[in-house]
């Protein structure tokens, strides 16, 4: 049986993680390689590297950490942050990048969505969509959710699908930081709408609220942050957790 | 021990070779027929869309050479998929060497299958070590029907074959490169075939 996925993101500028990590025992916590294996040991099912401060300038420095992960560690990764070029994009998978995200740019310019589908496959692209909702309706967020558009947020998702998102990461800016949970109501719509993979993004606080996005939500994947870095919610414990409540996952 | 890595512009190929890499094997990735002949073992990737990257193997010649090699071959994800008779993404013809089409999951399932599945059946050498019901990584919207040939099979809207053997001719649909310390296993044994 397919399983659900728990994703630890990890924000890097610089080629260096930057959001506090707490792990015990960790000589480098800025090191995003050290971090990436301790969670694949861990039994992490995927990992994305959000480049927080990509610019032109520092592309390299992504690129050679892309380059040392894919060489170091085991299971896939997704990398996202200033992505917004075909080329980019192949030199991103060259150096070892599973699947890309891309945000802001996808809005900007949609069919970036099909030439990245069509050169690459599906499979590795991912939309992500930032939204928030306003008076009742959701919107989508440009630039980490400091600007709104007027886009319906399940028309976009649609939208993206149809031009070739092999899967969508969804971040509900209502409920990002918040760790009151994730936006169940908008993923569980969400997933009447599409039928590529969602990963549920914002709002993780504790293990119920992971429990809570896979059912109601019906979420395919739960992305978090904190709760993992600061070792709130160990990912072991966690998966334990979800199995004990007949949620499919991988121990 | 000479291991290749066909590479005939089809996909993510470093991660696998990273993959030997860290098993402590140094894999040649390349599209020259004589060395992929010549070689001891033999691996066969592709990830993209099986019409165009059946006329890559076309304007190479692979297409010909491969159904031919004697030496254990390994092809993951599209590559086991092109080693079949037909695929219907882009309605093309495979290399025959397993005697299976390649159909598409069913809109009543989300498109493509993404993340770790299980695979159960195990019946090579291909899977030793490796427990019944083992997680893999899988991402595909495409999938070979279970079949005589059929080494390993995963549950995905039906039961399907995660995994071909005929001779010296293995595939996977999963990624063992992605799929942690039991995919691992899985290249291993696949090195002392």
């Amino acid at each position: 049986m397919l399983t659900k996925r728990i994703i630890p993101c990890l924000d890097i500028k610089n080629g260096r993680t930057v959001k506090g990590v707490n792990f015990v025992n960790l000589i480098d916590a800025g090191d995003p390689i050290v971090l990436a294996k301790q969670y694949a040991d861990l039994g992490a099912d995927e990992l994305v590297f959000l480049d927080i401060a990509a610019t032109l300038e520092n592309r390299g420095t992504t690129l050679d950490m892309v380059l040392k992960v894919a060489q170091q560690v085991n299971i896939p990764f997704t990398v996202g942050g200033g992505i917004s070029s075909v080329a980019h994009v192949n030199a991103l998978l060259k150096c070892g990048a599973d699947k890309v995200s891309i945000n802001s740019s996808a809005v900007k310019r949609p069919e970036l969505i099909n030439e990245l589908s069509e050169k690459f496959g599906s499979q590795c692209v991912v939309v992500a969509i930032d939204a928030k909702q306003v008076d009742g309706e959701w919107l989508v967020h440009l630039a980490g959710g400091t600007i709104p558009t007027a886009i319906n947020l399940f028309d976009w998702a649609k939208e993206v699908e149809q031009r070739g998102a092999g899967e969508i990461l969804f971040t509900s800016m209502n409920h990002d930081g918040t760790k009151a949970g994730f936006a169940n109501k908008a993923l569980g719509k969400l997933a009447t709408e599409v039928n590529i993979p969602i990963i549920a993004s914002g709002g993780a606080g504790s293990v119920q609220h992971f429990i809570d996005t896979f059912v109601e939500g019906k979420s395919d994947a739960a992305l978090a942050a904190s709760v993992f870095h600061f070792g709130e919610i160990p990912i072991p414990d966690l998966k334990q957790a979800l199995k004990n409540n007949n949620i499919p996952i991988r121990l | 021990m000479r291991l290749v890595i066909i590479d005939y512009g089809a996909g993510n190929i470093k991660s696998i070779q990273f993959a030997f890499k860290r098993l402590g094997v140094d894999a040649v990735l390349s599209n020259n027929i004589p060395e992929i002949t010549t070689a001891d073992k033999i691996i066969f990737p592709g990830v993209g869309e099986a019409s165009s990257a059946m006329q890559m193997l076309k304007e190479s010649g692979l297409d010909i050479i491969i159904p031919t090699l004697t030496q254990p071959v390994l092809g993951i994800c599209l590559g086991m998929q092109l080693m079949c008779n037909s695929s219907e993404e882009g309605n093309t013809k495979g290399l025959g060497i397993f005697d299976v089409a390649i159909k598409k999951f069913s809109k009543r399932v989300k498109v493509p299958q993404m993340g770790w599945n299980d695979i159960y059946n195990l019946k090579s050498d291909l899977f030793k070590g490796i427990k019944e019901r083992e997680f893999m990584y899988l991402v595909h919207s495409f999938y070979a029907e279970n079949c005589k040939e059929a080494i390993a099979t995963t549950d995905y809207e039906i039961e399907y074959a995660s995994a071909l053997q005929r001779d010296n001719f293995y595939g996977v649909q999963f990624h063992p490169e992605k799929s942690s310390k039991a995919g691992e296993q899985i290249l291993k044994n696949f090195l002392e075939l």
